[in-house]
């Protein structure tokens, strides 16, 4: 299928390996990326702290990129962009004077955001367009035995009503299909639902680390092998920051952290390499050992 | 008619014994509500389950709890409804076409238990109420008759006026969780309904007093908890980033806590480059690279970048120059908005979802409200800021 991609900014900054990997993983999954490459930050949810207008015409603006291809519908790779363009989507969704008004900043570049765009996150993508039955058909190399503990964050699941996580689409419940999909076993613990504290990290730093530091150690004690994210941002408080976490909660951690695309590729009989896991801070070795021993298993 | 399992969590820190489960079956409608089912077996099986609960019609606000997780009323919770939440069910699904009719049900989180299902809302709950000033400072001189306040500026409150102060936001909220001392989304909320009545006479002194707070507006980290978990709609976050929205934009209270800075420098990076450059973020929300404060926090941030810079997540040129720059276009959107002087809030809450076929019934009142501009009005005084 074809889709109008929108990558974010830290998965091309931060976190290159994310958008490295959902490249390598597209074809694979018989996914057309058309990247939206004239679009915006969404603004994460502070431009619409700032101010509302703001944001929702900067994602107007990109809505109507996507609108402009011809992709079967948008898709991102970051929770914390699904979560503020939903947001934003739902107030010119909502009330046609209100998008007319937003529509007139676009109009310089003749561009015009018309109602009822669908967004999905690449997670919801993969399930609710792919499906599981497809996916597992895909799996080279199933993780058997591999503990993947599911890590959310806030921005793809919460508010429920926004994001329409309901009975037909447990989308609460997508990672933890997606990991059992891929033959690994899912890791509950305490922290599945919880935030990684990515956004006070300027502002409360031992609060935000703090977060970040308690949610790593609860997947250790729950002898999670790996964890695996949607969001970028919860990457960088998860495993950029995760030495300065352990500081924080005085305790070692050395768990590793996989965007959900690594995850998949893995699955899909890419390397550890080839998926960007060498720019990770903490080395996921538990992953390549694990990947490394089915290689071989494979090849005696 | 359906039969449930009821979990319930039971202490009593009294006793010196530890909490534990008490396991009953109940068999009620679907429809029934999980304080039925409680009182049901207060009155048949076991007397001494403690629950909190007077109105049962969600007004009082007495009866919070978690149920299967998820904190919420129980009188307002249908049996059916709390079972068939995952998230406290755990990665345990029900087989095809079965459903669950587990329910554990335990008491608010973030505040010390008194018994069972009853939390001390005194020690946290109402202690942070009491922190943000819950009551109006009179503008002086105060009219001889009624005070005439405009009617958008009352529809602007009514979201936060809806709380019936149960307590369920602060169960859940994240921030709360780890760091005890943040003012958390009640009070803040609360906060709201004052700053935005303009018979107040303190709305610069209040901004101030919350930004400066290191447990303050921008000790919430935005994960929505308090959202979900409003039995009434308040969304206490949304109100917390319209505090924010005040104090940054109206007022420009530069706080200590980088709250404003990180807010302004964010906005500045994007209109700049497009996309968020993140490199010049970090010590610009500090102030820039050689503001005082933050020399400390980059120096404490170098093992991090260094670590990053060995993996080759981050390139020195990376770092330095951003490959992106923002169109004419992109930037002639920031100056027209941002530059606006009045700015045009949408709330949902007030105006409804006019496309929406059938609005939400706990849309608020729709109809006679103003649709936008919304009330958010710009400064109030300019001799307000002038305070500083």
């Amino acid at each position: 299928m074809k889709v109008a991609y929108w990558p974010g900014c830290v998965s091309r900054g931060f976190t290159p390996e994310l958008h490295g990997s959902m490249a390598k993983i597209a074809p694979l999954l018989d996914i057309e990326l058309i990247e939206l490459d004239r679009a915006a930050c969404c603004g994460a949810g502070v431009i619409a702290e700032h101010n509302q207008e703001l944001a929702d015409t900067l994602n107007a603006r990109t809505f109507a990129l996507a609108q402009q291809t011809d992709g079967e519908m948008m898709m991102n790779i970051c929770s914390t962009c699904q979560g503020a363009q939903s947001e934003c989507q739902e107030r010119l969704d909502a009330n046609a004077e209100y998008r007319e008004s937003i529509n007139r900043h676009l109009s310089d570049e003749s561009l015009r955001y018309d109602k009822g765009l669908t967004n999905k996150n690449f997670l919801w993508l993969l399930v609710e367009e792919i499906g599981l039955d497809a996916l597992k058909a895909k799996v080279k190399r199933p993780l058997t035995d591999l503990k993947v503990g599911p890590f959310y964050g806030c921005y793809i699941v919460r508010p429920v009503e926004r994001l329409g996580v309901d009975e037909e689409h447990p989308r609460d419940l997508y990672l933890h299909m997606v990991i059992e999909a891929l033959g690994g076993t899912v890791i509950d613990y305490a922290g599945v639902y919880k935030c990684c504290g990515f956004p006070i990290i300027t502002m409360n730093k031992q609060a935000s680390l703090g977060m970040a530091g308690r949610h790593l150690g609860d997947a250790l004690d729950a002898e999670a092998d790996c964890l695996v994210v949607p969001c970028p941002l919860c990457h960088l408080n998860l495993d950029l920051q995760q030495p300065a976490a352990a500081k924080v909660v005085g305790r070692e951690l050395g768990m590793p952290v996989l965007h959900l695309p690594q995850l998949v590729g893995l699955a899909l009989g890419l390397s550890p390499k080839e998926l960007g896991m060498s720019k990770h801070v903490v080395r996921p070795t538990s992953v390549v050992d694990w990947s490394a021993s089915v290689v071989a298993g494979t090849a005696a | 008619m359906p039969e449930y399992t009821l979990r319930i969590r039971r202490f009593d820190p009294q006793s010196g014994e530890a909490a534990y489960w008490d396991e009953h079956r109940v068999e009620l409608g679907e429809r029934n509500s999980v304080l039925d089912a409680i009182l049901k077996i207060r009155d048949d099986v076991d007397g001494s389950v403690g629950i909190r609960c007077s109105c049962q019609q969600a007004i009082c606000g007495s009866c919070g709890v978690r149920m299967n997780g998820k904190p919420g009323l129980a009188c307002n919770t249908h049996l059916q409804a709390a079972a068939d939440r995952g998230h406290g069910a755990g990665w345990d699904p029900p087989e095809e076409g079965q459903y669950n009719s587990v329910i554990t049900v335990e008491p608010m989180g973030n505040m010390p238990v008194i018994r069972d299902l009853i939390v001390d809302m005194d020690q946290v709950h109402w202690k942070k109420i009491q922190r943000v000033t819950p009551w109006l400072i009179n503008k002086q001189p105060v009219p001889e008759r009624e005070y005439i306040v405009p009617h958008e500026n009352m529809v602007d409150v009514t979201q936060t006026m809806a709380c019936i102060q149960c307590g369920a936001c602060v169960s859940d909220c994240l921030s709360m969780e780890i760091d005890p001392l943040f003012i958390g989304p009640a009070a803040l909320a609360k906060a709201y309904r004052f700053v935005g009545d303009p018979r107040d006479a303190d709305h610069f002194e209040r901004l101030k007093d919350l930004s400066e707070d290191e447990h303050g507006i921008y000790d919430c980290t935005h994960c929505f908890n308090c959202i979900d978990a409003c039995p009434k709609d308040v969304a206490p976050m949304s109100q917390i980033m319209r505090l924010r929205r005040k104090a940054g934009s109206d007022h420009e209270i530069k706080d200590r806590n980088n709250g404003y800075r990180h807010e302004h420098a964010f906005v500045s990076n994007v209109r700049k480059n497009g996309l968020l450059h993140e490199a010049d973020l970090l010590p610009d929300s500090y102030g820039g690279k050689f503001h005082p404060r933050a020399v400390p926090e980059l120096l404490s941030s170098l093992p991090t970048a260094a670590t990053a810079m060995v993996r080759g997540k981050m390139t020195l040129g990376k770092v330095l120059t951003h490959p992106h720059k923002a169109s004419k276009a992109v930037k002639q959107i920031f100056d027209s908005i941002d530059g606006q002087e009045q700015r045009v809030e949408l709330n949902l809450y007030v105006t409804g979802y006019e496309d929406e076929p059938e609005p939400d019934q706990n849309a608020g009142p729709a109809d006679k409200s103003p649709t936008f501009p919304g009330p958010d009005e710009g400064p109030e005084a300019p001799s307000e800021s002038e305070h500083r």
